[in-house]
């Protein structure tokens, strides 16, 4: 069955020049797990292809139950030369939580 | 065993400094460290340099202290702020006369040496390239747009500032989770090759660096189960010799401080947290545990460190562009539709007076100006209202201006049903940021730290 991330985890996003970064919460063990098996760097990089030019690393963070991804050339260049209205990306973690995953 | 209680200041430039008032006065801390610069901050108070040679720091700084000294002086509570921004030294400057007029007596500490702009040219007669440090690029094509350099300095010159006894401690750019370590150090005099500890010190101070952000403000979790944000509490952390630390907040403040904000903040634009890289330590996240322990009570264990890295990074920043943008609001039925065949309009006349744009964005704020192409198009067709927002990247301010010098003539002549014309809007310089690295060893060098009586 298919769930979106918005009913399973909870996301932050933030900025360091033109990348963005994203870190993905799950309540618990069970769920860090079918998210790290799920919302890889590929899936992610292909759920945010027409906003970013660069690759997308994932950190793995088991102490935390998050996954961490860094989006390069995610920003139009970065927050103070962006034209964007999210210009520091703060809203990227939300829109990761309308991808759909099988569970 | 020994411990100290630090409060965290504001997360940034235009922060409110309100609720550090209930950290002193009811938090029982002895510093205060507050962090005035995001990496886009600099941008600003460079715009205020270019303008006036006497700025260049946060204008926040002295309205700040004086509210907060006749709280804090009582209680012998000391401050480390990065508002020096740009210029340090124009900021004690203000401040000491603020002091003095206010027949207030305390020592200010300042740290210089962040600011490379000028050691460039030795940097790269040293054989120090100055490449893009993510892409690899060759600084030349940006080196004669440069507006300002600066390094991220450690923890160290601030200890020396306290060693030395100031009260406040001013500082340019420095790491901002080393801004929290310096009065650890200070307190405790760890080694420097104590790698466990500064990493337990570097975790502490991520955690608290972004004011709110550690105590339920912008949480991506139930964030209506977040009391009473009006009267947010910032984060305080009581830090023990052995490096253990306990997150919390003063009582009677809202937000929460739970397993849940905590981790949110924690791993907040650390990128790797194998190895978050600070000036003094390498630090990694993956060993540590956050344990709710009480109610607003979270203990940070086991954070591990690894050497500090043989490089520092310097952020530099140079004139990209100037942005123009404009907005106007449409109105059910149809607005998006109606906002689009504005959008047709405007562009066309873009193109018809030649106006050159190196970069066009169309956005309808109210439908996908956040998620931009993310945004669920389910609704689209029936949005209440919606904006329709062009923004381009020209030159000169000149030819930006002219985007917004077509909008006002949608009114009478264009789709109808309008709203929230706001007037034009003033086009606004563009900044390039050019992260890169160089040899801490060089920039350390330049690093000198005074302190002064008001």
């Amino acid at each position: 069955m298919k769930q979106q991330l918005v009913y399973l985890a909870h996301a932050r996003s933030g900025d360091k020049g033109d990348k963005a970064d994203l870190s993905l919460f799950a309540p618990d063990q069970a769920i860090y797990d079918l998210l790290v098996r799920e919302v890889t760097a590929e899936r992610v990089s292909e759920h945010f292809s027409e906003l970013i030019t660069g690759k997308v690393e994932r950190f793995e963070v088991p102490n935390l139950l998050a996954l961490k991804f860094v989006l390069h050339g995610a920003l139009n260049g970065g927050a103070s030369r962006s034209l964007r209205s999210d210009a520091l990306g703060k809203s990227l973690a939300s829109a990761l939580l309308r991808m759909e995953i099988d569970e | 065993m020994k411990s100290v209680r630090i409060a965290g200041g504001l997360g940034f430039y235009g922060d409110s400094w309100q609720p550090i008032k209930a950290s002193i006065e009811r938090g029982n801390v002895q510093y205060v460290t507050s962090d005035h610069l995001a990496e886009l901050t600099l941008a600003i108070l460079q715009k205020d340099r270019l303008r006036d040679a006497n700025l260049g720091y946060t204008r926040d700084l002295a309205p700040m202290l004086l509210d907060l000294l006749p709280l804090a002086m009582p209680r012998g509570v000391k401050f480390v702020l990065n508002a020096g921004g740009l210029n340090p030294l124009a900021a004690r400057e203000v401040l000491l006369n603020a002091l003095k007029k206010a027949g207030l007596h305390l020592k200010i500490g300042v740290v210089l040496g962040d600011s490379v702009l000028e050691h460039l040219d030795e940097l790269q007669s040293m054989g120090v390239s100055l490449a893009h440090m993510d892409t690899g690029e060759a600084i030349a094509g940006v080196r004669e747009k440069l507006l300002f350099a600066s390094a991220y300095l450690g923890a160290r010159p601030i200890v020396e500032a306290l060693d030395e006894g100031a009260d406040i401690v001013l500082t340019g750019r420095v790491a901002d989770a080393a801004l929290f370590l310096a009065p650890m150090m200070h307190e405790f005099g760890w080694r420097w090759d104590e790698w466990d500890k500064l990493a337990q010190g570097m975790v502490v101070g991520h955690l608290l660096e972004c004011s709110g952000q550690a105590t339920g403000g912008n949480f991506g979790g139930d964030w209506r189960a977040i009391p009473d944000l009006a009267h947010i509490g910032y984060p305080i952390a009581e830090v023990w010799e052995s490096g253990e630390a306990l997150i919390t907040k003063a009582p009677d403040t809202g937000g929460r401080v739970t397993f849940d904000t905590l981790r949110e903040q924690l791993l907040y634009e650390v990128h790797d947290p194998a190895h978050y890289l600070t000036p003094d330590v390498d630090v990694d996240m993956t060993t540590l545990r956050l344990e709710e322990v009480g109610p607003d009570q979270v203990r940070v264990t086991g954070a591990s460190g690894r050497p500090a890295p043989e490089t520092l990074k310097i952020v530099a920043g140079y004139a990209d562009g100037v942005m123009g943008q404009a907005m106007l609001g449409y109105a059910w039925p149809d607005a998006l539709a109606k906002a689009r065949a504005a959008a047709e309009i405007i562009q066309q006349q873009m193109r018809e007076i030649g106006l050159k744009a190196e970069e066009t964005l169309v956005e309808y704020p109210g439908y996908n100006s956040i998620h931009g192409p993310l945004a669920d198009p389910t609704h689209a067709e029936d949005l209440n209202e919606v904006y329709l927002r062009i923004a381009v990247r020209c030159a000169d301010k000149q030819e930006a201006a002219k985007l917004g010098r077509l909008f006002p003539p949608l009114a009478l002549s264009g789709p109808p049903f309008i709203g929230g014309a706001g007037g034009m809007l003033e086009p606004r310089g563009l900044l390039g940021i050019w992260p890169t690295l160089a040899p801490r060893g060089v920039i350390e060098e330049y690093i000198r730290v005074s302190v002064e009586e008001s």
